[in-house]
């Protein structure tokens, strides 16, 4: 072990990319939300933001439907996986990764032309008669992506949490009288708590900040906060001002988020070690 | 010892198989009401194998598993009326000592004014009364186990099956917990099944042990029985040190072994049939070599505490003799042998 003063100049270099990349334009990113585009202070554009709580309502929504999704499918498949033997777990891991070694865009834009009117969905169900059905440009489209990116996010935590939960607790609370349901939700969420509030977070935190996969399957009529703010910066209503406030805002709502998550995290933790 | 007549579980030709391989094979074990029995053998016995065909985690391949008369074979783990202490103790972490002793009353909907008396008379029966704020890893290993039990017993289980519960525990602390488990089996009145690989600890606690060996049972019986008369040489070497030998049954109470006819306690056997001879180490004295039935030259002396255990030559045979007196090595000893001490087994391959 090193001393504690020597270690301590082992941060030093993340701690200076911190400063200069995260510290200081956080700090830019306030200013901006704080003055109008003559650089007086006001609070305008915070108090503007009220016009666009349709799209802060639809992006808290799809998130969540997403996260909760994610979380209704990785928790029996983590279970699943943590059940397997050593060897075979390596390797299921790796084909839920897999999806993950495409490029992101790649993989949202492969679901476009799925899910297009005449996508290869809809030809198959040609081949029946059936459809075309309107599945491109629909909020289900934005779930089924965000569900499609960020769903191992969820199944690594979950299935990380269960691998620490023995064989004989499950068979102790069967021998106990549980059934199946009541095994899952005295015995397995509660002790898988902490890989839970990680897959919650994992999952909505980009979920209800993203705005290509709004943007790519969602057409226009499924504007999120991320497809808002990058209006400001880069699109055509450019104001960087409210721009800035929206990410404020939305920083907000991020951190509100991880601390009831993590705070749960806490409570959680010292059961599972 | 009295024991109650009444079975309560019965197990007729189980067979198990984990991927092809036989872990029990055509096994039946009859075990009666109020009885403490062992499964006592070696690792890889099946002893575990047949305790969780009775708590329902193991599913036979074939053959029947009844409790008071009535076959469970399909019978789910939460619906049977046994409970488990396991191995590594099994208790839920994010559960505090009282929450994880009321668990199973708060699945059968007791009332929550019947649970808490409940829970802390059994509390206070394992003798961990004051402890149910605790939280369980700020419990020591045998205050653990004995939260365990606590969980079990607090549903009046008619059997209560125990997976080598002390393994874990040193060697003191296991000597009284072994007491204390053999004082709640009374208390409580109620069956007992332990699973165990120390054969000490079948002989102290239990009222019947089954040596177990490659899925077969190899003998039931009373401690007494278990080690005065073991059935084969398996048995007879698992439980407590022995000397085997082979000898020659003359006739009806004599046998001819190490060069010498003894007078034995045994027949039945055919005129010049070829046995096995069990002594256990503690059963031969050692008398000058004059007067000895046989004569042994002491290699190997080595003090074990209460006695010495010393290696000794005989023929070509090493016996291993227990004596309160040490001989030294490099001396010849006379060895005599009472006919009571002596053990006929026919011969086998084990």
């Amino acid at each position: 072990m090193l001393k504690s003063k020597t270690s301590r100049w082992l941060a030093g270099p993340y701690l200076l990319w911190m400063a200069i990349f995260t510290v200081v334009p956080l700090v830019i990113v306030v200013w901006y939300a704080m003055t109008n585009t003559a650089g007086q202070f006001t609070l305008d554009n915070l108090t503007q933001i009220g016009r666009y709580s349709s799209v802060f309502a639809r992006s808290l929504i799809l998130a969540a439907i997403s996260t909760v999704v994610c979380l209704v499918m990785a928790f029996p498949v983590g279970y699943f996986l943590s059940r397997l033997r050593a060897n075979k777990q390596h390797i299921m891991l790796m084909l839920i990764m897999l999806p993950m070694w495409m490029n992101f865009l790649l993989r949202t834009y492969a679901w476009m032309t799925l899910l297009e009117k005449n996508g290869l969905i809809n030809k198959f169900f040609g081949l029946f008669g059936l459809g075309p059905f309107n599945m491109i440009n629909t909020s289900g489209a934005v779930v089924l992506g965000m569900v499609y990116n960020y769903l191992p996010f969820m199944i690594l935590p979950i299935y990380t949490a269960m691998t620490k939960i023995d064989d004989s607790i499950v068979e102790a609370a069967q021998d106990l009288g549980c059934n199946v349901w009541q095994i899952l939700f005295r015995v397995l969420v509660p002790l898988t708590g902490p890989g839970i509030a990680t897959g919650i977070t994992q999952v909505f935190v980009p979920a209800v900040s993203t705005f290509i996969i709004s943007r790519m399957l969602g057409g226009g009529s499924n504007l999120l906060i991320g497809d808002l703010i990058e209006l400001q910066f880069l699109g055509n209503s450019y104001n960087l001002n409210l721009g800035s406030a929206m990410s404020l805002v939305l920083m907000v709502i991020v951190l509100l988020c991880m601390s009831f998550t993590s705070s749960f995290d806490e409570s959680e933790m010292e059961g599972v070690m | 010892m009295k024991m109650n007549e009444n079975l309560i579980v019965s197990l007729k030709d189980i067979v198990v198989d984990f991927d092809g391989q036989k872990v029990l094979d055509g096994l039946s074990l009859d075990i009666h009401d109020k009885e403490f029995v062992t499964f006592l053998g070696p690792s890889g016995c099946g002893k575990t194998t047949t305790l969780r065909v009775i708590a329902g985690f193991v599913t036979p391949k074939s053959g029947n598993v009844f409790f008071d008369g009535k076959d469970i074979a399909n019978m789910p783990p939460y619906k049977r009326p046994v409970n488990t202490v396991f191995q590594k103790y099994a208790l839920f972490p994010h559960l505090n000592v009282f929450e994880n002793v009321a668990f199973g009353l708060r699945l059968k909907k007791m009332a929550e004014d019947e649970i808490r008396p409940k829970v802390l008379e059994m509390l206070e029966t394992v003798g961990l009364k004051g402890f149910e704020r605790r939280s369980i890893h700020q419990l020591s290993g045998g205050q653990q186990q004995r939260v365990a039990i606590a969980r079990s017993l607090v549903n009046q289980p008619r059997v209560l099956l125990l997976d080598e519960p002390l393994g874990a525990l040193d060697l003191k602390l296991r000597k009284e917990m072994q007491l204390e488990l053999k004082r709640l089996q009374r208390e409580m009145n109620i069956t007992f099944v332990y699973v165990t690989h120390d054969q000490e600890e079948a002989l102290t606690m239990s009222d019947t042990v089954v040596v177990m060996s490659g899925g077969k049972i190899q003998q039931i019986g009373s401690p007494q029985d278990i080690y005065n008369e073991p059935k084969n040489a398996f048995v007879a070497r698992f439980i407590g040190d022995s000397n085997i030998v082979d000898g020659v049954m003359l006739r009806d109470f004599y046998v001819n072994f190490g060069g010498h006819d003894f007078t034995c306690v045994d027949r039945g056997f055919k005129p010049n049939e070829p046995v096995q001879v069990v002594i256990r180490p503690e059963d031969v004295q050692i008398v000058p070599p004059s007067v000895g039935m046989l004569t042994g030259l002491v290699r190997e002396v080595i003090f074990k505490g209460v006695h010495f255990e010393m290696h000794v030559d005989v023929e070509g045979y090493e016996w291993i003799i227990h004596s309160t007196q040490a001989s030294q090595p490099g001396e010849l000893i006379g060895m005599n042998i009472g006919p009571d001490e002596i053990h006929i087994m026919k011969r086998s391959e084990v």
